[in-house]
């Protein structure tokens, strides 16, 4: 039951991601990586890590995701016009270079045995307490800087996106002209 | 239980995908899409050693990466409009102001 679940949520992921690539319009790039958001939360799901797959929802499909057809639907999802010679041998290059890529990851992936310190966090222990808990409770205690620092970070970004998309008074584009 | 070199391996043909869309497209909201895949598939690599190790390390910084896409796609997205503002396109090629 587990490997047919694994096998179906990576079969879409695979195939999402590929349609994010494909895709002709920008805005069904969108939808197929919200269709592979959504299957990485189920495989986060099946590999016990139930507070991630809800904050991949929420925060990936739910907000990333919305940004991106915001953004697409401010500056217009043209088609991509491929008609540029030296296109098609860069595409080929790209395919070389990400096989070669694929081909060493998948070295390490197959030959190297797995090591590691094993924590304290089995299944066993985690089903006592609840995954969202001990996350929590990690998050305030060894990780609060970087918790902390997260927050700021995200103040940044959004004054930074505020500051670089506001509309500057002498743009192309002045908004007060219009209706006078 | 499924292995964790399954889950390994799905991650790398996500994040190869992810590379080649960033390699071939030129629209540059997919290509920050593409990043987000990218970032997606380590997700994955990290959170399938956090169930290999028995640590919830790798899921806390799964929680942190989160926090940091949202950041950066907010401010990459600002960046691509305030572009698009002066050259009318999202083309990568087409901004190539630094380019001599």
């Amino acid at each position: 039951m587990e490997m047919v679940l694994f096998i179906v949520l990576g079969a879409i992921a695979i195939a999402a991601a590929v349609g994010v690539i494909m895709a002709r319009k920008t805005v069904y790039s969108a939808l197929f990586l919200l269709v592979n958001f959504c299957s990485l939360a189920g495989l986060y799901l099946l590999l016990n890590a139930q507070f991630l797959a809800a904050a991949q929802v929420i925060v990936y499909a739910g907000a990333i995701v919305v940004l991106f057809l915001f953004a697409t639907m401010l500056l217009g999802g043209g088609e991509e016009i491929s008609n540029l010679k030296s296109q098609i041998s860069k595409n080929y290059l790209a395919i070389v270079l990400a096989v070669v890529l694929f081909v060493e990851v998948g070295y390490v992936v197959v030959s190297g045995t797995l090591t590691g310190t094993q924590g304290s966090d089995t299944p066993e222990a985690l089903a006592r307490v609840g995954n969202v808990q001990a996350i929590g409770k990690l998050l305030f205690t060894d990780y609060l800087l970087p918790f902390e620092l997260a927050a700021v970070l995200l103040l940044i970004g959004i004054i930074g996106a505020v500051v670089l998309a506001k509309k500057k008074p002498n743009t192309r584009y002045p908004i007060s002209n219009t209706h006078d | 239980m499924i292995p964790s070199s399954y889950y390994l391996a799905l991650s790398a043909i996500i994040f190869v995908i992810a590379v080649v869309g960033v390699l071939v497209r030129r629209n540059a909201i997919v290509i920050l899409m593409c990043i987000e895949m990218m970032m997606g598939a380590a997700g994955l690599a990290f959170v399938t050693f956090s169930r290999y190790l028995n640590s919830l390390d790798g899921q806390v910084v799964v929680f942190l990466v989160m926090a940091v896409a949202a950041a950066e796609v907010a401010v990459g997205l600002g960046i691509i409009l305030s572009i698009f503002r002066h050259k009318e396109t999202t083309d990568v090629d087409e901004i190539n102001l630094l380019k001599w």
